[in-house]
């Protein structure tokens, strides 16, 4: 991964802190760093300990860092906090994002800037506490009522985990959008080195639409996600759909030992993780594997998957769900190549050497019906 | 030609004049309705005050959902029963501010019950108005929390049966336990004796807000015409009748100190 490429040495040369952290801690020293102004949330393994930093730290430091009642209330604070013109963010785990739909919702219709972290767990149901992917389709199709989308960003690293946390801001706040780091209960949970952003490095901008206090200046803000005008409710959608176009061009992900494949492994996350390994594996073996892994799920890396479905024999979709980014590769391919599918659900983790078999399993069937 | 001056209008004497701090829209309630009356009151405080730069208000979900549109000050669209959630967001990033809540029966007492309960026992620093007049009434007219039993709305046809539908909440009693809330008061716009009391209500509830002393919380016994079937006049009288006996007008918790 790209910041073991980073020595501790370097890192500490450029005054930059490396630490030992979980992935959850990581996310919540980032945002201190990045100087958030508030956070709400409300407990839910596997990401409670991201509650715990901030309760812990944000009195010695700065910031305000609330309990709130139930994470319904804790993304309507987001709103009100949001809406006052601060920079906030709540976290919380599959069955505890779902509650917040309704309030995300509002928030992107009221096109206010803001995190949302979801450091995802096996489901449906209260499920397990155990990582999974699950929530992929109510991350990036919107995930409460009506046209919408969330800046996604995905973290594959307790690294990652750090530096999203300003990425997913910038992101935000540039397009006055609701932000998601879709995360998992293994990043939340695992320990690895980290080197910490520095803090004040994220500049604030300026909010003139913020309900700060009405001065005679100006006219009156107000945060609302009512137009009950259908021709004025249009118009909202049609500059909501201009911005997701504009944000097309944030589109970022990583690929690894593509040059000379035939073959594309495309996952994200945890699993892509697992992904680069089967690369390893499968090269020793002579199978030209490559990856793909998305970084933002939304917006999705379409337009680089079309044009490896071109070249490529297949494409090997491995998600720790049913399957579910697996549609937005195949519309990208558009049938150009196959795309196949390997995935564990309900909190288990694949490992390579399972995955590995179902790629020598696909390049065994391929060569059959070539010949 | 009479000169006009700061107490004479076209040759009228001034007694009146709508505040600042309301806009010029034309209030969409019914005729009769206490909405309008609590919106000026509050707006009138607010200007008296001289606080419409640093106040921020919170629009429920019911009859009031647009209350953005008259009062000319920042204000935020809450979901529904959310109000207090989100007026506790604000204050939190703006806690030399004044912020207010406004919200009905239902929105308050029923679907944000949760919100209200939490925010008044952190003693969060707001005040609530909640406009209770026993039913939904921009939905139509559906039973709501405080709903009076055996009283008729299109959801409890039959009048309001203890048995099927529970009993009205008398949440405003319930909040006054809580030690996070420093003023409860219980109030009404049916006369002018009524108006006089409530604006002195909503001013001491910004006096504890400027010293950080707590939630104040004013209840607004209020009538609905459209919703109760009846005349503005009728509704008054229906209000003096059968509502103040079960919510009873006046402090129901004042400041020690």
């Amino acid at each position: 991964m790209e910041q073991e490429k980073i020595s501790k040495n370097e890192a500490s040369q450029s005054g930059r802190e490396v630490r030992l952290m979980k992935g959850n801690e990581a996310l919540a020293e980032a945002a201190i760093r990045a100087g958030i102004d508030a956070y709400f949330g409300y407990p839910i393994t596997p990401q409670s300990e991201v509650l715990e930093y901030f309760t812990n730290e944000m009195p010695k430091r700065h910031g305000v860092v609330l309990q709130a009642e139930s994470e319904v209330a804790a993304i309507n604070m987001i709103y009100g906090a949001a809406g006052a013109g601060g920079r906030v963010m709540t976290s919380s785990s599959s069955p505890g994002i779902s509650l917040m739909q309704e309030g995300i919702s509002y928030i992107a219709s009221a096109q206010l800037p803001c995190l949302i972290v979801n450091v995802s767990r096996g489901g449906p149901g209260l499920g397990t506490i155990q990582p999974s992917q699950g929530d992929y389709f109510q991350a990036v199709k919107g995930g409460g009522h009506g046209d919408y989308h969330l800046a996604v960003l995905a973290p594959s690293s307790v690294q990652e985990m750090a530096d999203f946390v300003f990425d997913a801001f910038r992101l935000a706040e540039k397009y006055r959008i609701p932000a998601m780091i879709l995360a998992d209960g293994a990043l939340g949970q695992m320990m690895e080195k980290v080197i910490l952003p520095e803090e004040g490095s994220l500049p604030k901008m300026q909010k003139p639409w913020a309900t700060t206090g009405k001065p005679n200046s100006r006219e009156r803000n107000i945060i609302t996600s009512l137009f009950i005008e259908p021709e004025k409710m249009e118009m909202i959608n049609l500059g909501l759909q201009e911005k997701y176009r504009q944000m097309q061009s944030e589109v970022r992900f990583e690929e690894f030992a593509l040059d000379d494949a035939d073959i594309v492994l495309v996952a994200f996350g945890l699993s892509a993780r697992i992904c680069q390994k089967v690369v390893d594996l499968a090269r020793e073996k002579g199978i030209k594997a490559g990856l793909l892994r998305p970084i933002t799920l939304y917006p999705f890396p379409k337009d680089i998957l079309g044009k490896l479905a071109e070249k490529v024999n297949f494409m090997l979709v491995v998600e720790m769900n049913a399957g579910q980014m697996i549609e937005d590769v195949a519309l990208a391919a558009n049938g150009k190549c196959p795309v196949y599918f390997k995935g564990r659900m309900g909190g288990m983790i694949p490992s390579p050497e399972e995955v590995l078999k179902e790629l020598e399993s696909l390049v065994e069937k391929q060569s059959v019906s070539q010949d | 030609m009479v000169m006009e001056t700061a107490t004479t209008l076209n040759g009228f004497e001034l007694v009146y004049k709508k505040p600042s701090t309301l806009t010029d829209t034309p209030f969409h309630y019914c005729p009769g309705c206490g909405h309008s009356v609590v919106h000026r009151i509050l707006m009138e405080v607010i200007e008296e005050l001289g606080i419409q730069e640093q106040t921020v208000g919170v629009a429920p979900v019911g009859c009031s959902v647009f209350a953005y549109n008259y009062m000319n000050i920042d204000m935020q669209e809450a979901a529904h029963g959310r109000a207090s959630a989100v007026a506790t967001g604000i204050k939190r990033i703006l806690p030399d501010k004044f912020v207010f809540s406004y919200q009905g029966d239902g929105d308050l007492a029923a679907i944000g019950t949760a919100e209200t309960i939490h925010t008044v026992n952190r003693g969060e620093n707001i005040l609530m108005i909640f406009i209770n007049n026993a039913i939904y009434g921009m939905t139509g007219g559906q039973m709501a929390p405080t709903t009076l039993l055996k009283q008729v709305t299109s959801t409890s046809p039959y009048g309001r049966n203890k048995e099927a539908m529970g009993y009205p909440l008398k949440i405003t009693e319930l909040l006054a336990q809580l030690p996070g809330a420093y003023y409860v008061s219980r109030q009404a716009v049916y006369n002018v004796n009524a108006v006089r009391k409530l604006k002195k209500a909503i001013e001491k509830s910004f006096a504890y807000q400027k010293l950080n002393r707590g939630t104040s919380f004013i209840e607004v016994v209020s009538n609905c015409p459209s919703g109760w079937k009846m005349t503005p006049v009728e509704s008054n009288v229906w209000l003096e009748k059968n509502m103040f006996p079960q919510y009873p007008l006046g402090d129901i918790k004042t400041p020690k100190d």
